[in-house]
C-alpha cells in the first residue's frame, strides 16, 4: 500500500540536522556508536528519499538504540527479530525505505536464524551490522565474534568458542549486497552506507565499532594511524588490491590463497596483482576475501559483493498481482463455494 | 456387475424390504488411510444435506503421513451425524461402522453401539491383515462380535467384478474404488440419492471416462447390493430437518477462518498480511489463504514461528491487517513478540489451533490447554483479548471480530481454536457480506493546527487507544519500542508512576472492550438447578446434553462463552441464578480456575484430556449427578 498524500520533498533540503530525534544520546563516551550515527545522518539526506519514508528497525543492544536517535519512523523491538519485523514491514510496504540496525550479538548470535533467513530471500532491506566483538549492553561478555581466548566476564580463562566471521557468513547466505566498514573511516563509510542504500535487494554492512568499555581496542590494528597501513586495504572495483604506506604491497592468488608480496621490490607489475570484481556473480572471490584477517593477513575493506537479483518484496508483489489478475469471481462467491444448496 | 445382477434377480421373488424412520443417525467409515474413507464420508455428508439434514461431521486422520499400510496407526476415519432435528456435535457412539480391514475395526469398535450395524469387508480379514492388527483369530468368524449386527460383505471382489472389465484399469486402481463400493452399500442403508456424489465423479474425473465409469459403476452396484441382499433386511430414512431458510454449504473451521480474515480484509478495505510457519494442525489455515491471494491476502511462510509473528508485526506496523495461525508450540515461541504488540499497541491477530500438549504432545488431537498460555504466557502485566469461536461457522464470524477489535483498540487479539473445530465439518447457514458492518480503520495526518508540536504516539483516544499513524506520514515521524513508554509522549521512560500508570491504562483498555460484547444468552431457564457453562468447542456437547435433560424435564441450562477476555459484563449475574455451575472442558480446569477467582460461585470442573472432545452422555452423567446432589443436601 502507498501513501498518495505524501508527495515526494526536495531531498536537496534535507540536512543531518533534520534527522536528529532530539533525544539525548545515551551511548558511553568515546563509543563508536556515535560515529556511525554521525555518518548514517549524513547519507540519508543524500539519498533522495523524503524522511517520512525511512524507517529504522533494531533488536536489543547498545547498537538497537539507534533508532531513538534518529527523527525517522522506527522500532525498538526484541532481542535479535528485527529483521523479521523488517521483512513484513518491507513485504507490506515496499515503498518505505526500511533499515535493520543489529549487533554481533543480536543479528549472530540470538537472531543469526533470522539475519540468514532474511538474507537469503533477498528482501530489499539494509541490514548495518555494528561488530564490536563483545556484549556491551549486558556488561561484557564474549560475543559470536569474539576472539577466541579473549577472556571476558563469562570467559575469565578465556573464550573457548570459535568466533564466526560475519562477511563468510553473509555469503554463504547468498547476500547480493556484502560490504565492511570501520567506524573511524567517515569518508568510507558514507561512501559504503550511501551504496548499500542505492542496492535493490538486501545489503549487508558490517562495520568495525569499538566498544570502549569491554573490548577497548579490539580494532586498534586497523584504525591505529601507524598500523592501518599495514592490515587494512580497500577494496575497488576492477582495480588491484594493493596496500601499505606507499601502496607497495599487493595481494597475489597463490594456488587457492592469499600471499602477501611486496610487489614492487618483487619486481611485479600493478596488473600482476589480484584485481577486485565486486559484480562476479560466483562468490568464491568474495569469501576468499572474507577469510583474510588479521594478523595473518591485511583485511580488505569495502564492497565485497554486489550483485542483481530480484528481490523478494518484487517477487512476492508479481506474484499477488497475478493472484488479483486471475480472479474472476467476487469474494461472496468464493464464500458460497461450489456445492451449496437452499433451504426454504 | 454380473454377481450383483444375479442377486438382483434372484431377489424377485423375495418380499419388500421394511423402512424404518429414525431422528437421527451417526456413522462411521473407518479403513486404511489409502483407502478413501474421508472422500466417501464427503459424498455422504454431501448427499446427506441435499436431503435437507442437519449435519456435523469428523474427519480422524492418522498422525503419520504414510503410516504402513495395515497398521492401526494408519486406521483414518470419517464420522458422520445426520439428523432431521437441530444437531451440534459428530455424536458419540456409533449407530453403524463400516470397517474396511482389521486395524479399522480394531480402532473403531469401541465406539459402536450394541447392536450397531457393523459392516467389514470381508476380503480384507486375510491373515496377513489380521497380524497386522494384532487379531489371533478372525473376529468375523469367532463370534467375539456377537453383540453388534454383523454384515460381512466381499467388498473387495464385488468391486473388482464390477470395474475390472472396465477398460485402461489397473490392479491399483481397481482396488482404490473400494471406497465407492461401500459408500453405495451405505447410501442405499440410509435412503440417500447417488445422484450428488455422480455428478461430483463426472466432474472430478472429466477427462478420464473409464474413472468415471467405474467409480460409478461401483457406486450403483454397492447400492443394488444393499437393496437386494437379504441380510439388510432395513432401510433407514432421516426426514428432512427444519433448518433455518438460506443458501447453505458445508465448511471446516479451517476454511471459515480463512475465509473470515478475507471477508476482514474486505470489510476494512485492506491488505492482510498473513505469515506464519508450518505446524499441524493449522498449516491448513496458510493452505487455505494462500489460493485466496486475489482477494488481498498477502502470504509470507516464516523461517520459524518467532518470525512468523515478527513479520505480522511489522505488516501491522505499515498499515496491513497482521495475522499469524499457529498451533501450542509455536505459541510458546512467540510470546515475547506477542508481549511486543502488546506494548507497542499495534493490531495483530493470532490463531491458535490447540493440540494436546505438553511440547510436542498429540500434534492432531484437540485439547484446550492453551488457555491459560494465552492469557498469562507472557513477561509482565500483558493482557489482551481472547476469543474461542464455538463451531465452524463461529470461525467465520469471530475471525472478522478479532480484526475489527485489533484495530479499534490497538491490540493484539488471541482467537482459540483447536483441532477439533478445525476439522470438523458442518453445514452454514453462507453470510451476505453486504449485511456485514464495515470495519473502521483511521490513520491520521499531521494536522495544520498541530504546527510545529512533536507528534505524541501514545494520545489516546475514548477507547483508550493510541493512534495508527502510519510510517510514510509526512510530519508525524516516531519511535515505538518495547521499552516502557512514557504516556503520551511515547518516549522511553523508566519512571515509577508513569510504568504503573501505562500498565493501568493497558488492563483497563482491555477490560473496555466488554462494552462491545453481546451479552452472554442463555440456553435454557434463566435460572435453575444446573448451569453448564462451557467454553469454544465444547459447546455442541454440552449445548446438547442441556437440551436433552431438559426434555427430561430436569432444570438445566446452558451458556458457551465466545469472548473470555474480558469476560461478558452480564456472566457473573447468569452464574449466580443457578446452584450449580458444570464446567466441561478439554483441559485440567483452566477457565474453572478463572472463574473461581472472579466469581464467588460454586463451580465444578470437568475435565477430559485425551485428545477427544466431551461426548453429550459423559456430560449428561455429571449433570445428572450435580442434580442428585443437590437433591440430596
Amino acid at each position: 500500500m502507498t501513501n498518495e498524500e505524501n508527495t515526494l520533498t526536495p531531498s536537496s533540503v534535507l540536512s543531518p540536522k533534520d534527522f536528529d530525534s532530539g533525544f539525548d544520546v545515551r551511548w558511553c563516551p568515546g563509543c563508536g556508536d556515535y560515529a556511525i550515527l554521525a555518518n548514517l545522518k549524513r547519507v540519508l539526506p543524500t539519498l533522495g528519499i523524503p524522511k517520512e519514508k525511512f524507517v529504522v528497525v533494531s533488536g536489543i543492544g547498545c547498537s538497537s538504540r539507534f533508532p531513538y536517535y534518529l527523527d525517522t519512523y522506527g522500532m525498538h523491538t526484541i532481542h535479535g527479530r528485527a529483521p523479521t519485523i523488517a521483512t513484513g514491514l518491507k513485504c507490506s510496504r515496499p515503498d518505505l525505505s526500511v533499515w535493520v540496525v543489529t549487533g554481533d550479538g543480536d543479528g549472530l548470535s540470538i537472531g543469526g536464524n533470522h539475519l540468514m533467513h532474511a538474507i537469503r530471500r533477498n528482501v530489499d532491506i539494509k541490514i548495518l551490522l555494528f561488530n564490536n566483538q563483545i556484549y556491551g549492553l549486558t556488561k561484557g561478555q564474549y560475543s559470536p565474534t569474539t576472539k577466541q581466548s579473549k577472556r571476558t566476564k563469562s570467559s575469565p580463562t578465556g573464550s573457548i568458542d570459535y568466533p564466526v566471521n560475519p562477511i563468510s557468513w553473509a555469503l554463504g547466505a547468498e547476500a547480493t549486497f556484502i560490504a565492511r566498514t570501520i567506524f573511524q573511516y567517515p569518508d568510507h563509510m558514507q561512501q559504503v552506507l550511501r551504496r548499500a542504500a542505492e542496492h535493490r535487494g538486501v545489503s549487508f554492512v558490517e562495520i568495525y565499532q569499538n566498544c570502549v568499555i569491554f573490548n577497548d581496542g579490539a580494532f586498534r590494528y586497523a584504525t591505529d594511524k601507524e598500523m592501518r597501513y599495514d592490515n587494512i586495504f580497500e577494496l575497488e572495483h576492477g582495480n588491484p588490491m594493493k596496500f601499505g604506506r606507499d601502496q607497495e604491497k599487493g595481494i597475489f592468488l597463490h594456488g587457492l590463497t592469499p600471499k602477501v608480496i611486496n610487489y614492487k621490490q618483487a619486481g611485479f607489475d600493478e596488473t600482476d596483482l589480484l584485481h577486485h570484481d565486486e559484480n562476479a556473480q560466483e562468490s568464491t572471490l568474495a569469501f576468499f576475501l572474507s577469510r583474510m584477517r588479521y594478523p595473518e593477513f591485511p583485511e580488505p575493506i569495502g564492497i565485497f559483493r554486489a550483485i542483481q537479483k530480484p528481490t523478494y518484496n518484487d517477487l512476492l508483489d508479481n506474484q499477488m498481482e497475478e493472484a488479483k489478475q486471475a480472479v474472476t469471481k467476487p469474494l461472496q462467491e468464493i464464500i458460497n463455494g461450489e456445492e451449496n444448496w437452499t433451504v426454504t | 456387475m454380473e454377481e450383483v445382477q444375479k442377486l438382483k434377480k434372484e431377489d424377485k421373488n423375495r418380499p419388500r424390504k421394511s423402512k424404518q424412520t429414525v431422528e437421527r443417525v451417526v456413522i462411521r467409515l473407518a479403513g486404511d488411510s489409502g483407502d478413501g474413507m474421508q472422500l466417501a464420508g464427503l459424498k455422504f455428508t454431501s448427499a446427506s444435506v441435499m436431503l435437507g439434514n442437519d449435519v456435523s461431521t469428523f474427519p480422524d486422520y492418522p498422525a503419520e503421513i504414510r503410516a504402513p499400510q495395515g497398521t492401526l496407526a494408519g486406521v483414518s476415519g470419517f464420522q458422520i451425524h445426520f439428523s432431521s432435528t437441530e444437531i451440534y456435535t459428530p455424536g458419540d457412539r456409533l449407530d453403524t461402522l463400516v470397517a474396511m480391514n482389521p486395524a479399522a475395526l480394531k480402532v473403531n469398535i469401541v465406539d459402536l453401539k450394541p447392536n450397531g450395524i457393523l459392516i467389514c469387508d470381508k476380503d480384507s480379514f486375510t491373515p496377513r491383515t489380521l497380524a497386522k492388527a494384532g487379531y489371533a483369530s478372525n473376529p468375523l468368524e469367532d463370534n467375539s462380535l456377537h453383540n453388534y449386527r454383523l454384515f460381512s460383505v466381499n467388498i473387495t471382489k464385488l468391486n473388482k467384478e464390477t470395474v475390472s472389465k472396465i477398460k485402461g484399469m489397473t490392479g491399483k486402481q481397481i482396488n482404490l474404488t473400494r471406497n465407492f463400493f461401500a459408500l453405495g452399500l451405505i447410501s442405499w442403508l440410509y435412503d440417500r440419492p447417488l445422484h450428488t456424489t455422480i455428478k461430483w465423479i463426472k466432474s472430478k474425473f472429466k477427462n478420464r471416462p473409464n474413472i468415471v465409469e467405474a467409480n460409478t459403476n461401483t457406486l450403483k452396484a454397492g447400492y443394488y447390493f444393499g437393496e437386494t441382499n437379504e441380510f439388510l433386511a432395513i432401510q433407514y430414512s432421516v426426514p428432512k430437518a427444519t433448518m433455518e431458510p438460506g443458501l447453505y454449504r458445508y465448511i471446516s473451521g479451517t476454511q471459515a477462518l480463512a475465509l473470515g480474515l478475507a471477508t476482514a480484509a474486505h470489510l476494512a478495505k485492506k491488505e492482510l498480511f498473513f505469515g506464519a510457519y508450518p505446524i499441524t494442525p493449522a498449516s491448513d489455515i496458510l493452505h487455505e489463504l494462500v489460493r485466496l491471494r486475489g482477494y488481498g491476502i498477502k502470504t509470507f511462510q516464516a523461517e520459524d514461528e518467532i518470525a512468523a509473528i515478527g513479520s505480522i508485526i511489522g505488516a501491522a506496523f505499515g498499515g496491513s491487517i497482521g495475522v499469524t495461525g499457529t498451533s501450542g508450540p509455536g505459541l510458546a515461541l512467540m510470546s515475547e513478540a506477542l508481549g511486543l504488540a502488546v506494548i507497542t499497541e499495534l493490531p495483530i491477530v493470532l490463531i491458535n489451533v490447540q493440540r494436546a500438549g505438553p511440547s510436542t504432545g498429540m500434534p492432531t488431537k484437540p485439547e484446550q490447554s492453551d488457555l491459560l498460555q494465552v492469557l498469562f504466557g507472557r513477561n509482565g502485566e500483558s493482557p489482551l483479548p481472547v476469543l474461542a469461536p464455538q463451531s465452524p461457522g463461529d470461525c467465520f464470524d469471530l475471525s472478522i471480530e478479532a480484526v475489527r477489535m485489533a484495530i479499534k483498540y490497538m491490540t493484539p487479539v488471541v482467537l482459540l481454536s483447536d483441532a477439533y473445530l478445525a476439522n470438523n465439518i458442518d453445514p452454514w447457514k453462507i453470510p451476505n457480506l453486504d449485511n456485514k458492518s464495515p470495519i473502521e480503520v483511521f490513520h491520521p495526518k499531521k494536522s495544520v493546527e498541530s504546527g510545529n508540536d512533536r507528534f505524541t504516539p501514545y494520545t489516546r483516544n475514548e477507547h483508550l487507544s493510541r493512534p495508527y499513524v502510519l510510517p510514510g506520514t509526512k510530519g508525524l515521524e516516531h519511535r515505538i519500542g518495547g521499552l516502557e513508554k512514557e504516556k503520551i509522549t511515547g518516549d522511553v521512560s523508566y519512571d515509577p508512576l508513569n510504568h504503573e500508570e501505562m500498565v493501568n491504562l493497558r488492563e483497563q483498555k482491555i477490560a473496555g472492550i466488554v462494552k462491545d460484547l453481546p451479552l452472554q444468552e442463555i440456553n435454557g431457564p434463566t435460572e435453575g438447578d444446573v448451569l453448564v457453562l462451557s467454553w469454544g468447542s465444547t459447546h455442541g456437547a454440552a449445548h446438547t446434553a442441556s437440551e436433552n435433560l431438559r426434555k427430561e424435564g430436569l432444570s438445566v441450562a446452558n451458556t458457551n462463552l465466545r469472548f473470555i477476555n474480558p469476560l461478558p459484563s452480564n456472566l457473573g449475574d447468569i452464574l449466580g441464578s443457578f446452584t450449580r455451575i458444570l464446567l466441561p472442558e478439554m483441559n485440567k480446569g483452566q477457565l474453572h480456575l478463572i472463574i473461581q477467582a472472579r466469581y464467588s460461585v460454586r463451580a465444578k470442573s470437568m475435565t477430559k484430556v485425551q485428545g477427544k472432545p466431551f461426548h453429550v452422555d459423559e456430560i449428561e452423567k455429571e449433570i445428572r449427578k450435580l442434580i442428585a446432589g443437590i437433591n440430596h443436601d
